[in-house]
């Protein structure tokens, strides 16, 4: 595993979150925007949820498929000139990929957002190796110039205000006049491609990510809305394509089916802006093109969930809605969940492909408030997914003893409902003893609430005694 | 018995531990709204439903806590909950914990069938209307089990429109978690303060005097924010309005 994990450390990373100013403008800030653009796009579309139904179908299909699936996928890749290599690992992943920069003497590679090459830790290794990366989508360029990782699926800089970013961008880019106009996202923009261009025109590999590898026609197909990532696969000498393996789909119709969902769910658009097919390398006759494709298949721990309790995971399009809408997401942003996947998608992931032991708070860390269920375009029961993991810690006892034993303690008791009776009696007349006024402002073992609310004091007895001696004469 | 006598709809009351050891008065009021509907309540002995357990991963403490609560509340013509959380898990999670147990799962679809939250149940199997006063106005939280388990949001909006001398005004997200979440507000404590401020200053924004829920976790932790926070808004389960037992003190309130 490449990239660091940071998840054990969730509380912590939470707390930090919490107190850092600048994330909650920015967590604020974008909150809202996400929600209301999905909605609307929803209510446009009557059949949307037949279409979720229909999405969720399919990739159940084609999970119980998948070997089938990638071999035509790989026949056709090869059949269109292009090359495909299977990566176990994530260290197999970026050796494959510097092999290829290191043939064709590349000294740097324009990238398009990939959360594969996050996940493999690309950038950090293919940079101590002497090749430098350069991100072409803007939001992968302002935290590569802050020297950050993803915090969001689809938007990586969503932890960054504007502001902040206006200051990054006047202390890179020296060169230009410091009296120009960084107020709006467009001027941003414009800068960064200024800057971009240049520089990515001129690299000898394209590396790109795949929102769908398609078996029918060995093409793989990305979304952007910037259509840098076009340039980064068409201008280049080799495009790589870095992905894994689930995202392969049977047809074109197939990749469509899940285009219309994808831009739906994630902005609120009908289609995304660009929307690119490449299948194999530069043909006879084609004006432009790579000379070389290469395609590098990650599994990384995904052919063990096939056939468990998380295959359904595997059925995520990466829209990022779940975590749009997710308020544990709202409140500490995505870095806290301390790898590269965020929310409630990656509190089911990481543990799936870093281990329970590693990635094993995350899936805790919810209140199964369950919209992210709701609005999964794929019906991932996320909540129940998280709820498997609980189970396996709760087995390997692997949960804080201290809520073990809590938890233990109320289960012996609520199994003896006569026991019950009489010492939640007891209990209750005792703690009403200390809440006269009605509430209690500091609670011994409950300091978790206490410290940042009241605790409404009971009224005394309990239901079930007063219930008895209402009932009783009768 | 002749035909023509009508015998009672026989209802288990489920009170919820919360309900049990924390507010009765919410227990009372069930019972009240569904007596004057006509029903015949009834209390059996009773402890948790099993939720903790079971969201903390504890499945087999889940499942025998369920069992006991299938005997307990089997030979019930309903079965009623004042809460959409414990609702959801027996009517949601009960057949799947036993799910393909062939003694147990039959027993636990058959209780799940009969199984009730209250306001769906006044309002979608009785068509109860109760008929109470309250002079003031209301803002209405949706909990999520309630809420997406069981699809519950027009049935106490609709209840509470007819109660007399009552305002609803909404709040901005109210169907949003406060960050209640069972163990969850203890074992990420400050994750969820951070949730139920938003929660606490949306309630405070909308202007109402008073919050209602149908779930007694989300309304103490509600309350405890707001009054932690000084804000003047006094916090009821929706039963208690309906039951027009809104003199009596409310949630963080001294008992008289
Ligand atoms: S889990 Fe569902 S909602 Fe979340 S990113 Fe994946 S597809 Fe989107």
């Amino acid at each position: 595993m490449t990239q660091p994990v940071n998840s054990p450390q969730f509380k912590e990373n939470a707390r930090k979150a919490l107190d850092d100013a600048y994330l909650q403008k920015a967590l604020a800030r974008s909150e809202k925007g996400f929600i209301e653009r999905r909605k609307a796009a929803v209510e446009k579309l009557p059949e949307y949820d037949a279409l979720r139904d229909n999405a969720r179908d399919l990739k159940d299909h084609i999970l119980a498929h998948l070997d089938l699936y990638l071999e035509a996928y790989e026949r056709n890749v090869i059949a269109t000139g292009g090359h495909v290599h299977w990566a176990a690992t994530a260290e197999e992943a970026n050796e494959i990929i510097f092999g290829i920069c290191q043939r064709l003497n590349a000294k740097a590679v324009a990238k398009g957002k990939s959360m594969i090459s996050e996940e493999t830790g690309l950038n950090s290794y293919l940079e101590a190796r002497g090749i430098r990366p350069i991100e072409t989508d803007l939001g992968e360029y302002i935290i590569q110039l802050r020297g950050e990782t993803p915090s969001h699926l689809i938007a990586p800089a969503l932890h960054v205000t504007k502001e902040q970013i206006e200051a990054d961008f006047r202390r890179a880019h020296t060169e230009l006049p410091p009296e120009r106009n960084l107020d709006e996202p467009t001027s941003l923009l414009a800068e960064a491609r200024a800057m971009l261009r240049d520089k990515f025109l001129n690299v000898e590999v394209g590396i790109t990510g795949a929102n769908f590898l398609i078996a029918e026609t060995g093409s793989s197909v990305i979304v952007t809305n910037e259509g840098n990532g076009d340039l980064t696969q068409t201008l280049a000498k080799a495009h790589i394509v870095i992905s894994s393996i689930e995202k392969v789909v049977p047809t074109r119709e197939d990749a469509v089916t899940f285009l219309r969902l994808l831009a739906r769910t994630a902005s609120g658009t009908d289609l995304s802006v660009y929307t690119t097919f490449s299948t194999g390398a530069r043909r006879d006759g084609d004006p432009d093109g790579p000379l070389e494709y290469h395609v590098v298949l990650l599994d990384n721990g995904r052919s063990n969930m096939l056939g468990g309790k998380f295959q359904e995971m595997l059925r995520c399009i990466r829209c990022g809605a779940c975590m749009n809408h997710c308020p544990v997401f709202h409140a500490v942003g995505g870095h806290a969940y301390g790898w590269v996947y965020p929310g409630p998608m990656g509190a089911v992931l990481t543990p799936s492909l870093v281990g329970v032991e590693q990635g094993g708070q995350l899936p805790n860390a919810s209140t199964f408030c369950g919209r992210c269920e709701e609005v999964c375009p794929v019906r991932i029961p996320l909540p129940k997914l998280m709820r498997n993991w609980r189970e396996r810690e709760f087995e390997r006892h692997l949960q804080p003893a201290f809520a073990r034993y809590g938890l233990g303690i109320w289960a012996a008791f609520a199994k003896r409902p006569a026991l019950y009776r009489r010492a939640t009696s007891l209990a209750m007349k005792f703690l009403r003893l200390f809440g006269g006024k009605g509430r209690l402002r500091a609670l011994p073992l409950a300091s978790g609430w206490t410290r940042h609310r009241d605790f409404p004091s009971p009224q005394g007895e309990t239901f079930q005694s007063l219930w008895k001696k209402r009932s009783g004469p009768r | 018995m002749p035909a023509a006598i009508k015998k009672p709809i026989r209802v288990g009351l489920f009170a919820t531990c919360l309900v049990d050891l924390m507010r009765p008065r919410i227990g009372f009021a069930t019972a009240k709204l569904l007596e004057d509907a006509g029903c015949a309540v009834e209390v059996p002995a009773q402890t948790c439903c099993g939720q903790p357990a079971f969201n903390s991963g504890d499945r087999k403490t889940a499942r025998e806590l369920a069992a006991q609560a299938i005997e307990a509340f089997e030979h019930y013509d309903y079965v009623v909950l004042p809460s959409g959380s414990c609702a959801g898990q027996v009517i949601v999670h009960y057949p799947e914990l036993f799910a393909g147990d062939a003694m147990w799962e039959p027993r636990a679809r058959a209780l799940a069938a009969k199984t009730f939250e209250l306001t769906a149940f006044l309002s979608d199997v009785l068509k109860a209307m109760p008929a109470a006063r309250f002079e003031g106005s209301v803002t209405y939280h949706d909990s999520c089990s309630g809420l997406r388990e069981l699809g519950i949001k027009a049935q106490p909006r609709k209840l509470l429109a007819k109660v007399e001398g009552l305002s609803l005004v909404e709040m901005k997200d109210p169907d949003v978690c406060c960050g209640f979440g069972g163990t969850f507000c203890v074992k990420y404590a400050d994750v969820s303060n951070k949730i139920v401020e938003k929660k606490a200053a949306n309630i405070a924004a909308s202007g109402a005097d008073t919050l209602l829920a149908g779930d007694l976790g989300c309304l103490m932790n509600m309350a405890g924010k707001l009054s932690r926070e000084g804000k003047q808004v006094r916090v009821r389960h929706i039963a208690e309005v309906l039951a027009g037992m809104s003199d009596e003190p409310a949630i963080g309130e001294p008992e008289r």
